[in-house]
């Protein structure tokens, strides 16, 4: 490894100016103006987001990007999260960004100007499994039909292209046999149903009927999809990792602070010797999930062939300590923390979507296990 | 002779036909995990001509101590020289030619709060491996509450009068001098009455019992002092006391720090030579048919993976400034690792590791040692305080 663990120069303009422009344009009061409206995210956060040229992280310079890497989309997740800034960055930014990059697909600049969103329809089954997908695509003549369902697809309402990993031979359960579809989501026979998730973000049910396709839509070759989006999914799973890192650190500072703040039996309770151990250890794991993060992104940079350990440890850490700050800021917190008035119950409910969203922590505790001959 | 260039490349060939030159290739050829340590002092027996020779031969260049300066008995190398000297050792499979609590501690300390003088004194001794020194900080009473030491030392005009007594003194029984805490001022408040005082452990009225662990191993001792006679002035001329007098507890303070982070990274060290995975497959694979177990060690190895990147980045980060009191976060987290790890072992050996010397070796003596872990150097209980005090600055009223 070359890379330093420490972030460079750019890393912490980028994360400063990520931050002082979240703070301004999203705060948490907007996620619950939003889910009382009803409304999935922002359209306007989404322009200004590309604007800043987040859309193009990922992305090479003539496509309009700026390709400052997986660690670097990783900050500006981590940034979100910390403030539950709710848009397509994941599922657009970075999943598809990085599959329609591998397939040298001509949509690049579209992405990185912010005009076209993105959803991953993989999911068929309440747990995260893509081999286990059996959506068919059936070969009529020059073109595909592709029917079923696929389930928790994030922003699945609200894109306007979806990536389909729809099976075209073999059976489910199997890696192969699988393709990589890039479809206008307004296509005839997709009927979105969205979900009315915790988290209040867009996750839909997409029904797939006679849905036509043809050659021109597939990214990588036919029967071969999970290649075609493997370093996609593990450059989405590095996000949501940092992504939950980040809603683990707002949590904590709302705990920290409180500890530092309420006083009850004549003290602060933060003097009290139980919670400072246990705020102590949160603080030791956020820290140490912040190294597996910062890892995953790094290999990714570096050789995104062999990153499938990194990632797991860095999703399946930061999953763990998110859980823990959640529940440690709502007991913390005594009764208020209950309460729908107030932010923290917002990022219980994200970090229980995010937990299992890409693969929960038994998927990637399974991944970590067969990398290192467990 | 071993020549320093500063050009990174040339200095790595050099280093390396130097090692190749003085280690001899029966100790390259010992597997790291049954290396006898090369310890120095007066009575110290040598495990092999071959370990005398390379402790002389780095003895003679300074690559004992490779960054400590010149003048004191080092090599006077640059960080990054450092760091291509250990990664030649690693390549080579060569021992460290020297470890010492003097390396480790007093040295550092007497860099840091010594005179000149006392550094010209004492450094050379430990580079050259002739003196052997111990840490006499805890006490019956004083553990975790350090600053409460007892142990007093008396002005007695020309010299100090030292009585008490010290426990977990690491090989007290086999070393040749002790610095010690020592209560100097009786009146002042407990952090101020404390000096750091230089010991001869040959002197009249010391002595030591060692302490059988649950390990079946003794390498902790109890000293005592009766009566101790401690020159003020000893007969070259110096003080035997490091920084000011009643100051002792910045010193060991600072020391701390160190000892904390070589805990921290010892446990990293265990981590790095076996693999879980390397260790289970050795064994019965209906082992892992046990879902608890297997549940067990993935949870432990995503832990281990994670926190072995922490290092990594506290270690880059100390380059660029240091890490602070966010140090005791790697003693807690290696520790507290550590000894899951070695519950984790125990659980998967079954009663194959329940025996002193079984078909896994020192397994047990190994599990019941990781215990102390989280004791030594600073309980765990003591580096969550100084993480919600010093780092959360979580108010104490």
């Amino acid at each position: 490894m070359t890379l330093s663990l420490v972030p460079s120069e750019d890393e912490t303009m980028l994360r400063d100016a990520a931050r002082s422009f979240l703070a301004e344009a999203s705060p948490v009061s907007s996620l619950r103006r939003n889910r009382d409206r009803g409304i999935p995210y922002d359209t306007e956060l989404w322009s200004q987001m590309a604007q800043l040229g987040w859309t193009g992280v990922l992305l090479p310079e003539e496509a309009g990007g700026s390709d400052m890497g997986h660690r670097a989309a990783g900050i500006l997740a981590e940034e979100m999260g910390e403030v539950l800034a709710a848009s397509p960055f994941l599922s657009t930014a970075v999943i598809a960004a990085t599959a329609l990059r591998q397939a040298g697909s001509d949509r690049l600049s579209q992405i990185a100007e912010g005009a076209v969103t993105y959803a991953l329809a993989i999911d068929e089954k309440a747990k995260f499994s893509p081999r286990a997908s059996a959506l068919q695509a059936v070969r009529q003549g020059n073109s595909y039909r592709l029917s079923g369902r696929k389930c928790f697809v994030a922003d699945g309402s609200s894109a306007k292209r979806l990536l389909v990993l729809a099976r075209t031979s073999g059976r489910a359960g199997e890696a192969e046999g699988l393709t990589l579809f890039d479809i206008d989501a307004a296509r005839a026979g997709v009927t979105p149903q969205r979900s009315n998730t915790v988290d209040s973000r867009d996750h839909a049910t997409l029904i797939f009927e006679d849905v036509e396709a043809t050659g021109a839509d597939i990214l990588g070759d036919i029967d071969n999809g999970m290649a075609a989006i493997h370093t996609a999914l593990n450059a989405g799973q590095a996000s949501m990792a940092a992504e939950l890192l980040g809603l683990t650190s707002g949590a904590f500072s709302m705990t920290a602070g409180y500890l530092r703040e309420r006083k009850q039996f004549g003290r602060t309770i933060g003097s009290f010797q139980a919670l400072q151990h246990r705020a102590a250890h949160l603080w030791a794991q956020i820290e140490i999930t912040a190294s597996a993060v910062a890892n995953a992104g790094r290999v990714l940079d570096e050789s995104p062939d062999e990153a499938d350990l990194a990632v797991s440890v860095a999703k399946a850490h930061a999953t763990q300590t998110a859980q823990l700050a959640v529940r440690e800021g709502v007991q913390m917190h005594g009764g208020i923390g209950m309460t729908d008035e107030f932010d923290m119950g917002f990022y219980m409910k994200r970090a229980r979507v995010g937990a299992e969203w890409l693969g929960d922590y038994g998927y990637h505790a399974a991944r970590v296990a067969a990398a290192r001959g467990i | 002779m071993l020549d320093l260039s500063d050009d990174p490349e040339a200095f790595r060939a050099n280093v390396s036909t130097w090692i190749e030159a003085h280690c001899a290739e029966s100790l390259r050829a010992i597997p790291q995990a049954e290396r006898e340590i090369c310890w120095g002092g007066k009575g110290f027996t040598f495990a092999s001509q071959a370990q005398h020779d390379w402790m002389k031969a780095a003895a003679e260049t300074g690559m004992s101590a490779p960054r400590w300066p010149v003048e004191y008995g080092g090599a006077g190398l640059s960080r990054a020289q450092e760091k291509i000297y250990r990664e030649e050792l690693a390549r080579l499979n060569a021992p460290t030619p020297l470890e010492s609590f003097g390396l480790w501690m007093l040295g550092p300390a007497l860099l840091q709060f010594g005179t000149h003088e006392q550094k010209l004194h004492y450094l050379p001794q430990i580079t050259r491996g002739e003196i052997r020194w111990c840490q006499g900080y805890s006490e019956p009473g004083a553990g975790s509450d350090l600053a409460s030491v007892q142990t007093r030392a008396e002005d007695m005009g020309d010299h100090w009068l030292v009585n008490g007594s010290k426990i977990w003194t690491s090989y007290a029984d086999k070393a040749d001098w002790i610095f010690a805490l020592v209560r100097t001022d009786r009146e002042a408040p407990k952090h101020r009455g404390i000096s750091f005082m230089l010991i001869d452990m040959e002197a009249e009225g010391v002595t030591t019992r060692p302490i059988r662990l649950i390990s079946g191993a003794s390498p902790f001792c109890e000293t005592f002092f009766e009566n101790v006679v401690v020159p003020k002035e000893d007969p070259v001329g110096l003080s035997r006391i490091v920084g000011e007098l009643n100051r002792g507890w910045d010193v060991a303070k600072h020391l701390l720090t160190h000892e904390r982070e070589m805990i921290g990274g010892g446990a990293q060290g265990l981590l790095g030579s076996r693999s879980l995975g390397a260790f289970l497959a050795d064994l019965d694979p209906e082992v892992l048919e046990d879902p608890v177990l297997k549940t067990r060690a993935m949870a432990l190895e995503i832990d281990s993976l994670a926190t072995a990147m922490t290092l990594e980045r506290y270690k880059d980060m100390a380059k660029q400034g240091g890490v602070g009191h966010a140090s005791a976060m790697l003693k807690y987290a290696g520790t507290e690792l550590n000894k899951r790890r070695y519950e984790l072992l125990m659980s998967v050996t079954g009663s194959d590791g329940l025996e002193w010397d079984g078909p896994h070796g020192t397994l047990a003596q190994e599990w019941l040692r990781t215990k102390a872990n989280s004791i030594e150097g600073g309980t765990s209980e003591v580096m969550l305080d100084i993480l919600a005090k010093r780092v959360l600055d979580l108010p104490s009223q």
